[in-house]
């Protein structure tokens, strides 16, 4: 396991950094939390695991419409892929049945393996699309399935937003 | 940083940005967690009432005192039977008796400790950001109060497959409770899918062990009938060759099973038929005791999430698929300053020195979710409803001294004895745990938390995110005021 180089010349020694990476570091360094978004569940198909498409006023700046509905609904295609049940999932279920449910000791279960998948692909859209924007996505299993939350961060260097932490923690107006 | 060393990062390039951006986190403030060299635990921290053993592999409701019974009704029950009658009928009418009995056995234990043992499905609290979006949503719908106003219940309606269904909002996890989740008052936490809290197995039945339950009381139905039958067999074949009584002499253990398993049959054969009905027709045992879609509430009432026909239905309950637990009980708590939960509402303030953490936070592979220490106040359970399983006569506890695929049948043996001078009440019925927030009693109890309620968001502008706010919350969801 790689140790966490402690300096900004160590890092830049690391092979496998790349553009991307400064993205979120330098978003953290110059940027200081304004808001944060958060997409609830749409529960119309019963309790699926399911996220609202309808896009939020506060990213009207930030994102195009089309990008962030194409994230949110890949993530509910994953969702669905998770908890679909058919014929892998019940095999998986009596294979798992037969043997008391050791064999998740060893194996692991197809949700396991598609929140992997999701996890990967939040990270790439937050590489690739949002922290460019100035926004970063948590991935809902962070928030127990219930949200997706979007940290928008505004530039400490535009105008006006030096006061966007002082407004955060000043008292209601 | 403590936090990193668990990962399971799959490739470097990751473990590389993230590791950065956490390094740079673990900045030296002089915050009461860093004079700890180790890092706590998230099931140290769980604002539940729940127990964890083998350093939060296992998770168990607070009193656990019928589950050990559980244990020892069965263990000794199947002792006694392999111990004093299988060497008989094994020897004389067949061998395979034993064997099917071990299996049958070996398959009850299984299930029971999978369905004591592992998470049920709970929900985690809102963190405050998220409990502070809530408050300004609602806070926008139903307008500015006054001294004295008394707000109404927090409910959202949602239309799931034609059918209305109010969300209810919980006070203790500051969330609304997803369709079919209930608040247990026994562990104090929201459970996806909440089905009961059963006190034989030690846990709530929920979302993610319901089909260990369902297997569990399935197998002991059909564990107590067969040694039932064979014990029966045996007395039978030994009163033949020496008469009743002197057979009754031979074996005494006998007596003991046949008492125990005739007791014990009709309540677990019941049981086990109420829950196959229960999923046949998708339903949890929280709605059909309420008869949330009987006929009998209207005539355009029905279940919206029954998939039509009964072999689906069962399908779906036991081989669909199992989701993972939400609560991350082995994460490590990131050294962040812990915000002050809900009790402070809408303080979801982000200072400076918070970037840092919700920075790590976003990060999907750190599961570094800052703790909300501190849950909210806790109603206690009004009253419990016993449901058709009330002369439920005690299955079979005892010491989990071989528990499958885990290594820490020392630390449980320690904690029994302890556990056991406890428990100071046994519960001979099933608790239907009562639902937090029932709309009626709802406004008494939660005018104390209103009372605290801080005014609108500090956090945000105000008077541009409610109306911003205002259009995400119209569409598919709206509020009801009630």
């Amino acid at each position: 396991m790689i140790s966490a180089p402690r300096t900004a010349t160590d890092r830049t020694k690391l092979p496998y950094c790349h553009e991307s990476f400064h993205n979120l570091q330098e978003l953290r360094h110059s940027a200081s939390l304004a808001n944060k978004v958060f997409i609830q569940r749409d529960y119309t198909d019963g309790t699926i695991c399911k996220f609202q498409t309808k896009f939020p006023s506060e990213l009207d700046s930030r994102i195009e419409r089309t990008l962030f509905e194409d994230t949110v609904k890949t993530l509910n295609n994953y969702y669905a892929e998770a908890e679909k049940i058919g014929g892998q999932s019940y095999l998986e279920g009596c294979l798992a049945c037969l043997t008391v449910y050791l064999i998740f000791l060893c194996i692991e279960t197809r949700y396991e393996k598609v929140l992997k998948k999701i996890s990967r692909y939040i990270q790439e859209q937050n590489e690739k699309i949002y922290a460019p924007r100035g926004l970063l996505i948590t991935d809902p299993l962070e928030r127990g399935m219930r949200v997706i939350e979007i940290s928008v961060y505004e530039d400490r260097g535009s105008s006006g937003s030096s006061s966007g932490s002082s407004t955060t923690s000043s008292s209601g107006r | 940083m403590t936090g990193n060393m668990h990962l399971g990062v799959e490739e470097p390039i990751r473990e590389c940005q993230y590791n950065q951006i956490c390094t740079h986190n673990s900045s030296p403030m002089n915050t009461p967690h860093t004079k700890k060299r180790k890092s706590k635990r998230k099931w140290q921290v769980f604002p539940g009432r729940n127990r964890f053993y083998c350093n939060g592999r296992i998770m168990m409701a607070k009193q656990t005192g019928v589950f050990y019974l559980t244990m020892v009704l069965i263990l000794v029950t199947s002792g006694l039977f392999f111990a004093f009658d299988c060497p008989f009928l094994a020897s004389n009418l067949t061998p395979a008796i034993p064997a099917i009995g071990g299996v049958l056995f070996v398959f009850v234990m299984g299930m029971l400790l999978r369905a004591s043992f592992s998470d049920p499905g709970v929900l985690p609290r809102a963190t405050p950001e998220e409990a502070a979006d809530i408050e300004r949503q609602i806070d926008a719908t139903n307008g500015p109060s006054g001294p004295g106003y008394r707000p109404p219940p927090r409910t959202r309606e949602v239309l799931i497959n034609g059918q209305t269904v109010k969300l209810k909002y919980c006070f203790t996890c500051k969330i609304f409770r997803p369709p079919r989740a209930s608040h247990c008052s026994l562990c104090d936490n929201c459970v996806e899918r909440f089905d009961h809290h059963c006190p034989w197995v030690g846990n709530c039945v929920g979302r993610r062990n319901y089909r260990f339950f369902y297997l569990f009381i399935l197998s002991l139905s059909f564990l107590t009938l067969f040694i039932f039958a064979f014990v029966i067999t045996h007395v039978i074949l030994r009163s033949n060759r020496t008469g009743f009584l002197s057979a009754l002499r031979d074996s005494p253990a006998s007596v003991l099973e046949v008492v125990v398993c005739f007791f014990s049959v009709w309540s677990i054969v019941g049981l086990s038929g109420f829950h196959t009905y229960l999923i046949s027709s998708n339903q949890t045992t929280n709605e059909d005791i309420k008869g949330s879609w009987s006929s009998k509430r209207g005539k355009g009432n029905y279940n919206p999430y029954s998939y039509g026909n009964f072999i689906t239905n069962c399908c779906a309950a036991l081989c669909g698929p199992l989701p993972p637990s939400l609560i991350d009980r082995r994460g490590f708590v990131l050294p962040d300053t812990p915000q002050p939960a809900a009790q402070t509402n809408g303080t979801g303030a982000c200072p400076p020195n918070q970037v840092q953490s919700h920075m790590a936070a976003t990060n999907p592979l750190l599961h570094s979710q800052p703790i909300i220490l501190g849950g909210g106040p806790t109603l206690q359970a009004k009253s419990s409803l016993g449901g058709p399983c009330s002369t439920l006569s005690p299955s079979q506890p005892s010491l989990p001294s071989s528990i499958p695929g885990l290594s820490c049948g020392g630390e449980l043996l320690a904690l029994r004895d302890s556990e056991i001078h406890c428990h100071h009440h046994l519960h001979h019925q099933h608790f239907i745990s009562p639902e937090e927030t029932p709309s009626p009693p709802t406004a008494l109890p939660c005018a104390t938390h209103l009372g605290h309620h801080v005014h609108p968001a500090q956090l945000f502008n105000p008077v541009s995110q409610d109306s911003l706010h205002e259009d995400s919350v119209r569409g598919l969801v709206k509020l009801s005021s009630v």
